[in-house]
């Protein structure tokens, strides 16, 4: 019984696509997950911007929207007839293909990204060896759009607005990679069905999720930091702030092609934080052994909900990096950071099993942290001012 | 240590959110048009005529003195006199305004008609939920839209409408006085002139002793 | 040949075409990005799943990028207005020199592709074994291309250095 709720929506795939002649089969059968995966997860986008909205009010001391259902819940029908039914202006000396072209491409690119994901226990719409690879190239081809989206509306705020998020993008895309790295290491292989299956052991009830290793832990700090960076969250959204660049290199986008562009960046947060999951919090696996009976396709939904909340909340607490401070943080702090806790890993695996091995590695990272937080926050002394002039 | 202020931060932000839920203090949101925030007493929208009495025609405070329009900055307010009279709240015979127009469109609720008006007569609403579809008379009032009781009055600006009423109460007791004083000093004067052949020495002595109350009256009812 | 190779290798000739043709740079530098996805798919239906990925993540994410920045930075970005037409002007001089580059790159290829037959069945060639070979056989290249990349990365910093002092 608890088989058949767990695998509820592999089963329903194999009795819809059975109806269909023996060599249409497998192809009918990804067809339906990717119309799953393109209904859920712009629906929990829909479920999110207003669960943003409400969150981020209640911190604030006050209510969010609650006129349009009951709390609120049919807010983003309201957005979606807005933005369905608002004029399309592009401005008269824009590049109109590439104009058009941007936030297509940004969207098929981050679809892409969710077809690596396990969802659940074989729940992944493929299977591939180097699956984490192919979520990063997908996750690099992002930013091809979002140059093109700030070249070609030909206005000087939305180009600094596309130059800065790639920047953004490229400096927070070596840590991210880094801390994946070590995960691929210790597992010993890049594919995420792999990654997951190997933290679904316990030990004492406890599960083996790479979170509660010493360098998982710094591993995944480092992750949440870089994959609230590549997503241009705050506090990292210097390029898409209101008040810096009017709206970054979304200026000249209205109605549904800016709709398109937050569409996909919730979906590359939704995604990023699968990925996450996947790697550092074990994906469909349940927190004790005795909570197995519950699907596992929930206990993943779950986990991605708990992040989204604290990336909403960071979102609420925190105060925009300006962008020197966030290249500074990446390349000085956040790098040799990744790279020292990629050694501190290849010291774990062969130490061999132990308390020593918990201990030394916990002792170096703590140490180093408190080291390069001391040297992070000296103050800095500020010389007479120079001045660089444009030649 | 690094990163103490964001979990300091983290922290203040989670119970926030915890406490608007239970606590008013932190979820300090009135939510329009289901619930308001009452008006404080000295709030001032739009001007309104007071009327005492019953009949907002008769009893209409308003003079036509057109003081008021003469002393509108952006010149809202529109009078026309009329041509008979009627008994104000003296008694004495005023004249009415035929018309009284104000454009609140125009209006920049300064109250200078409301400092400046002699008799009472025009006092500050409270009303702010004025809109209207119709753009072109929907926001200029007459006499009759502006006309509003004394009881009204009373209950908008409670202190203000008793320290007026107390006000014009008095006046009206000393007009009545001085009235009652005149009309003595008529019958005195009557009296005295039928027997003045016989009482000629007694009138200067009667006399000083008339105008002397007649002089009170006069100088206490400024 | 299978018609998904066909398709492919449309899509990077267009790319590559439209490459050496256009006249907007910012729109030959995209195309060259639709070139490079194009190869990226064809090692990907030739089963070798690093290459292609790498492929994705290095030349599309990275190398089209970098393309970008440096015409941007440059004055290659300004179009000429006076010019009508999807097509530049020096059009035939590109596709002479793309023509001759291609015949001299598939007349070595062909001369040394003797042994090779297409039913052979392709080997698949894991991530592992691509490590281990990096790491075993091929250790000496790597470390030395390491090195190149560490001389490159310092050699950026101390040009950006020295610009900077420069100008003071």
């Amino acid at each position: 019984m608890q088989e058949k709720a767990d695998q509820i929506f592999i089963l329903l795939r194999d009795w819809l696509v059975g109806f269909l002649p023996a060599s249409w089969q497998t192809a009918a059968g990804v067809l339906l997950g990717v119309v799953a995966i393109i209904a859920v997860f712009p629906g929990l986008f829909a479920l999110t911007t207003v669960l943003e909205r409400k969150g981020i009010a209640r911190i604030q001391n006050r209510l969010g929207p609650n006129r349009v259902g009951p709390f609120g819940i049919l807010q983003p029908i309201a957005d979606a007839i807005k933005s369905l039914t608002k004029e399309d202006v592009v401005p008269l000396t824009a590049d109109h293909a590439v104009h058009f072209l941007a936030p297509v491409v940004l969207v098929i690119v981050v679809f892409m990204g969710f077809a690596v994901l396990p969802v659940g226990r074989n729940m992944q719409l493929v299977d591939m060896d180097s699956s984490l690879l192919f979520y990063f190239a997908m996750g690099a081809s992002g930013e091809v759009s979002i140059f093109m989206a700030g070249w070609s509306s030909r206005n000087k705020y939305s180009l600094l607005g596309a130059m800065r998020a790639v920047a953004q993008m490229i400096s927070y895309e070596v840590p991210l990679l880094l801390s994946s790295v070590v995960i691929v290491m210790i597992t010993g292989s890049l594919s995420l069905v792999k990654i997951v299956e190997a933290q679904n052991q316990y030990t004492w009830g406890l599960p083996h999720w790479y979170i509660f290793t010493p360098w998982g832990c710094a591993a995944f700090l480092m992750y949440a930091i870089s994959a609230t960076a590549e997503t241009n969250r705050s506090p990292f959204d210097l390029p898409e702030g209101e008040s810096e660049l009017v709206a970054g290199y979304f200026t000249e986008y209205s109605g549904f092609k800016f709709a398109l562009f937050f569409l996909a960046e919730y979906l590359a947060m939704f995604s990023i934080s699968g990925l996450g999951t996947t790697l550092f919090l074990g994906g469909w696996s349940a927190p004790f052994a005795f909570l197995g009976w519950v699907p596992s396709w929930i206990w993943f939904f779950s986990k991605v909900m708990m992040s989204i909340v604290v990336m909403i909340w960071v979102r609420g607490t925190l105060p925009r990096l300006r962008q020197d401070q966030l290249m500074n943080f990446a390349w000085k702090f956040v790098l040799p950071m990744t790279l020292l806790n990629l050694m501190v890993a290849a010291l774990w695996r062969f130490m061999g099993e132990g308390w020593l091995r918990w201990v030394v590695c916990s002792a170096i990272l703590i140490v180093a942290y408190v080291i390069a937080g001391r040297i992070g926050m000296r103050r800095e002394h500020l010389g007479p001012r120079t001045y660089r002039y444009a030649e | 240590m690094l990163g103490e202020g964001i979990l300091r931060g983290l922290a203040e932000t989670a119970r926030n959110f915890a406490g608007s839920f239970v606590s008013k203090e932190r979820m300090t949101t009135v939510e329009y048009p289901e619930e308001r925030i009452p008006t404080m007493e000295n709030a001032r929208v739009f001007p309104f005529l007071v009327y005492d009495g019953a009949d907002w025609e008769a009893g209409l405070r308003c003079v036509a003195c057109q003081i008021c329009e003469k002393e509108c900055p952006p010149k809202c307010i529109y009078i026309e006199k009329s041509k008979d009279k009627k008994p104000d709240y003296v008694g004495k015979p005023q004249i009415y305004p035929a018309r009284f127009d104000i454009d609140i469109s125009v209006c920049m609720s300064c109250q200078i008609c409301v400092e400046v008006c002699p008799f009472e007569a025009i006092k500050m609403d409270t009303q702010f939920e004025l809109s209207t579809d119709d753009r072109f008379g929907g926001l200029l009032y007459d006499k009759k839209e502006l006309a509003r009781s004394n009881e009204y009055y009373h209950e908008i600006h409670p202190t203000e409408a008793a320290e007026v009423d107390a006000r014009l109460a008095g006046e009206k007791l000393k007009s009545e006085a001085k009235a009652k004083a005149a009309a003595d000093a008529a019958a005195a004067k009557a009296a005295a002139a039928a027997p003045v052949a016989k009482q000629a020495e007694a009138a200067p002595a009667v006399n000083p002793a008339e105008t002397a109350p007649k002089a009170k009256p006069a100088g206490g009812g400024e | 040949m299978s018609f998904m190779f066909w398709i492919l290798a449309a899509l990077t000739i267009a790319g590559g075409l439209a490459a050496v043709l256009l006249k907007n740079l910012v729109h030959c530098a995209l195309a060259v990005t639709v070139a490079f996805a194009g190869l990226a798919l064809l090692f990907l239906q030739l089963d070798a799943q690093f290459a292609g990925f790498a492929q994705i993540l290095v030349y599309i994410g990275a190398v089209a990028i970098l393309v970008v920045f440096a015409i941007l930075l440059t004055r290659g970005s300004e179009t000429p207005k006076k010019e009508i037409g999807v097509f530049s002007r020096t059009w035939l001089a590109g596709l002479v020199v793309a023509a001759a580059l291609f015949a001299v790159l598939s007349w070595a290829v062909l001369q040394s592709a003797g042994g090779l037959s297409q039913d052979d069945a392709a080997p698949t060639v894991s991530v592992l074994q691509i490590g281990q070979a990096l790491m075993g056989r091929y250790v000496l290249p790597l470390e030395i291309v390491a090195l190149l990349l560490t001389a490159a990365t310092i050699g950026a910093v101390i040009v950006a250095m020295h610009e900077k002092e420069d100008s003071k």
